[in-house]
């Protein structure tokens, strides 16, 4: 079967989720879009036992094969981890969100319809081999999370939170657009494959650091890397299942998946290491921080996200390095960031979904309001528990094992020595560490706030009780599968990091199976991890216990100096002066606006004209002078001296007729029948509608015509005279390739089986022509009952955000 | 001061048909003659635009109860249609397709698909052109 075409399942089910929406009343629509990711993730994972040996599958529908354009499924074992994840936290968030959406207030038809387009674009994007298609689908991700953020659109918030992630995300994927197309001016191919095996030659080419930069601008956006991660707080305004699956398992990977798959082609690079491995680490210190700060439980977790995507990327940057040393503990690194992935989704995925439970049993996710809910909710209780000390990295959880890897990891990168490494990188394992602290402690702050000390259920909005099994169902799976992969880790190493680690160093391993890495909980007490997570749990705990003492100390950054404050600074002056631009020149007169085009179109064609020496006159060609056609020529030139000098406007309207009509005369002079009756039927109909405008006008007298615009209106008229005369004279003077009207003449009966040369012209040679002026005359249509008719009054308001 | 239409009126009622009647002629001729749908949709302006001038607006309005909002829509999609009809004949976009026919009441007849086309472009035209003429006439 052509799987390919599965990427499209969702989008296409989507189509059909509306009419299920509105017939099907009686049953919450989210039962039947349910069906869709499991489907999927029952499929792909029969690629599992392919994968696990270093194998790939490949299918391809053709797009724009002129181009090189294809949609292009490649399924190894990184796209198929992707996958995986999309697909069962898919499962799971949709299920969660059947409990949590309201069938009778929510407007649930749109919500699965942009959930299903999310997930065709995330499975798009893992598994597109085309880069063309890959950014395609890259952007289709940042419109559904557009769309899924504003989900609630009468709240202005919601409504911020959609354009700032979208502004960021799309200014990230056209740098991305970028990065593409100059990989492919490099290698020729749009094919991520073949980029892969030209990685060697493609180093030394000029555009390689360029690339690699707007690459990177891509992913960081995406992944809400420092200093972009702005947008990531914002979009937390989204439906809790939403921030779940969008904002912390799939789309916000997107950027880690970017970075892994191109591993192979930029790895190697000294800028690539030091980018990857710095803003991620700074971002996972930045992220942990601040998450501190926070007392909002959805932001706090919107600061952990990235925090923990800045540790996965900082990762990913140390697995770099295993293309210039051997040492083992590099591919080590690799292999923690994909673990890591795994882990983070699932411990992340479940405490947004506690989150939401919690917001929607108490009505209120601020934690200076929440305490005590341990002994109403003790489900959600031990799994938020479960969740944040696999965040926290303790065990025997499976955050543990992946972040007592990256203090490893990190730790050996001291031992490296070249790009600068020896003397800079004492920095990383301390940056690490701290951040590792932080992580701690908020993680503590994040459970035992909202579920130990005090009840305070008097402030609540509503009497806190349980959720609904159907809501915990998710968050308990996911809970379960933490507690899981710590004492399975190598079965899910074989069977899944393993292969995504080969796909991200293909030249390093034969196959998964050379990775020669073990992960074990305990290494003994010479193993630098193990002290560090002890100094971890015992700075984080003292930090715990005093963040009454210190909390306060955030309030002394100016609001002024802050990265969002930056951003507003940036909308708000980009639109004032556009604003400021725009009216210099836009005095919202149409005369102006007329000058400015046949100012700009008899200048630029004159112009050109005379440097490319391109008049030429040729009398011969001319037909010869008629008795009729002088004649006609005076009434002509008589009725446009009339036009201009008429005292009156409706004399002016009359006289423009005369120069239409004699126009038609000459039409028929020349023996052009159509064009005759085409011009004499247009002048009749444009003549009617000056008159029927006429009342509307102001007296030709009263026009507020100064005698300079009047000087500017004739240089500007007779510019415009002047070019078309010369165009005409020229192009008439000149034959560059013979006339088309033999060819039209010959094929007319043969090959469009008409009579008239003319009217087939319209209808069957240039038929596309037609069709545009058809269009462009209906929407000039619309547009005047648009201006004329349906006016807003200038009471109302127009803009949403007033 | 009321005005004298009359002449006016009497005439307009005899010669809006005659033009309208042309025009429908045009149309029809315009594969093999002078004319087709752009010409035709203008001469049916023209003659409606000559009521226009005779009656008043509503009055055209109560004649002629179209919305021509629609019909301008109608028109678009019935010359989009035809041109992507030949996609499901798996010839490229816009390819025309014409036969000769015996019909019962024309005899030996000529069908051609850009016909459909032009009937979408007389539509436009006439749509487009009184919704413009509308707008503008009737606001007072």
């Amino acid at each position: 079967m052509e799987f390919v075409l599965l990427i499209f399942l969702p989008v296409i089910f989507a189509v059909l989720v509306p009419f299920v929406y509105k017939k099907i009343k009686g049953i919450h629509t989210g039962w039947f879009v349910l069906v869709v990711p499991l489907v999927l993730f029952g499929y792909y994972a029969s690629f599992l036992p392919l994968v696990m040996d270093g194998g790939h599958a490949i299918s391809e529908m053709k797009w724009i094969p002129s181009l090189g354009i294809a949609f292009t499924s490649y399924i190894d074992g990184l796209s198929l981890l992707f996958t995986l994840l999309i697909t069962g936290i898919g499962s799971l968030v949709v299920l969660y969100s059947v409990f949590y959406m309201d069938r009778e207030k929510e407007d649930l038809g749109s919500f699965y319809v942009y959930l299903l387009m999310f997930m065709t674009a995330m499975l798009g994007v893992v598994q597109s081999d085309n880069t063309m298609t890959l950014y395609l689908f890259w952007e289709l991700t940042s419109i559904s999370s557009f769309l899924l953020i504003g989900f609630w659109y009468t709240k202005d918030k919601s409504r911020f939170g959609a354009l700032k992630s979208m502004m960021i995300t799309v200014f990230g994927g056209l740098m991305m657009l970028g990065a593409f197309i100059l990989l492919s001016i490099m290698g020729e191919t749009f094919s991520v494959r073949e980029l892969i095996a030209e990685a060697p030659e493609l180093v030394s080419h000029p555009y390689f650091t360029l690339a690699l930069v707007l690459l990177l601008l891509g992913a960081f956006t995406k992944s809400a890397q420092f200093p972009f991660y702005i947008w990531l707080p914002d979009a937390m305004e989204a439906p809790t299942p939403v921030s779940a699956y969008l904002h912390s398992a799939t789309m916000v990977k997107a950027g880690i998946y970017l970075v892994a798959r191109f591993t192979p082609i930029f790895g190697s690079a000294s800028t690539w290491i030091w980018l990857v491995t710095g803003i991620g680490l700074l971002t996972l210190f930045w992220g942990s921080f601040f998450a501190v700060k926070q007392t909002d439980l959805k932001a706090i977790l919107a600061f952990s996200t990235v925090s923990q995507l800045g540790l996965i990327m900082s990762l990913l940057g140390a697995g770099a390095i295993s293309y210039h040393a051997t040492a083992a503990v590099f591919g080590f690194a690799t292999y923690a960031a994909i673990f890591h992935l795994i882990n983070h989704a699932a411990f992340k995925g479940g405490l947004f979904m506690i989150a939401g439970i919690i917001d929607h049993e108490t009505g209120t996710r601020d934690i200076r309001k929440l305490g005590g809910l341990m002994s109403v909710m003790p489900i959600s209780f031990t799994v938020a528990a479960i969740g944040s000390l696999s965040m926290a990295g303790l065990p025997p959880f499976s955050g543990f094992l992946s972040k007592e890897m990256f203090l490893e990891s990190m730790v050996a990168l001291r031992h490296f020595e070249l790009f600068n490494f020896d003397t800079w990188g004492i920095l990383f394992p301390i940056v690490a560490w701290i951040a590792s602290v932080f992580t701690f402690t908020y993680s503590m702050y994040f459970v035992l706030k909202t579920f130990m000390g005090q009840k305070k259920f008097d402030q609540l909005p509503t009497q806190p009780h349980e959720a609904p099994i159907g809501m915990l169902i998710s968050p308990m799976i996911l809970a379960t599968i933490v507690i899981l992969v710590f004492f399975i880790p190598n079965v899910i190493g074989k069977w899944m990091i393993k292969p995504a680690v080969m796909a991200i160093q293909p030249t390093l391993y034969a196959n998964p199976s050379a990775i020669d890495i073990h992960v074990k909980a305990w290494h003994g007490f010479g193993a630098a991890g193990l002290w560090l997570t002890i100094g971890v749990v015992a700075f984080g705990t003292l930090l715990y216990l005093t963040i009454p003492k210190w909390q306060p100390l955030y309030r002394m950054q100016p609001d002024s100096l802050s990265l969002n404050n930056g951003y507003d600074a940036m909308m708000r002056g980009s639109e004032k002066g556009m604003n400021r631009v725009s009216r210099l020149y836009m005095t919202g007169k149409i005369r102006t606006y007329l000058l400015y085009m046949f100012a700009f179109m008899s200048v630029t064609i004159i112009a050109l004209l005379f440097l490319k020496d391109a008049f030429v006159l040729d009398m011969n060609s001319f037909a010869a002078i008629t008795l009729y056609g002088s004649l006609n020529a005076i009434v002509l030139i008589l009725s446009v001296g009339f036009v201009v000098f008429a005292k009156s406007r409706l004399a002016a309207i009359i006289a423009l007729g005369g120069v239409g009509y004699s126009v038609a005369l000459f039409f028929v002079i020349f023996k052009a029948p159509d064009l005759a009756l085409t011009q004499l039927v247009i002048e009749t109909v444009s003549v009617a509608l000056f008159l029927l405008a006429f009342k509307h006008l102001p007296a030709l007298s009263t026009h507020g015509e100064t005698k300079r615009n009047k000087m500017v209106n004739l240089i500007v008229s007779l510019s415009v005279g002047v070019m078309v005369t010369l165009v005409a004279l020229s192009s008439h003077s000149q034959k560059m390739i013979p006339s088309i009207s033999q060819y039209y003449k010959d094929t007319v009966k043969t090959e469009a089986a008409g009579g008239n040369i003319v009217n087939v012209i319209l209808v069957d040679y240039r038929g596309f022509d037609t069709l545009f002026e058809i269009a462009v005359l209906a929407i000039a249509g619309i547009a005047v009952l648009g201006m004329i008719r349906l006016r807003v009054s200038r009471k109302e308001p127009t803009d949403e955000n007033e | 001061m009321k005005t004298n239409d009359v002449i006016l009126q009497t005439t307009a009622k005899v010669v809006f048909f005659i033009i309208f009647l042309f025009s429908i002629h045009i149309f029809f001729a315009g594969h093999y003659a002078p004319g087709g749908g752009f010409v035709g949709g203008l001469l049916t302006t023209g003659a409606i635009v000559l009521l226009l001038l005779a009656f008043d607006l509503r009055t055209i309005q109560q004649i002629l109860p179209f919305n021509f909002t629609v019909m301008t829509a109608i028109g678009l999609l019935l010359a989009l249609g035809t041109a992507a009809g030949s996609i499901f004949f798996n010839v490229p976009f816009f390819t025309h397709a014409f036969s000769d026919f015996d019909l019962p009441l024309f005899g030996h007849t000529s069908l051609h698909t850009a016909m459909l086309f032009d009937s979408g472009v007389y539509l436009v035209v006439v749509g487009s052109a009184i919704t413009i003429i509308q707008s503008i006439g009737g606001d007072d």
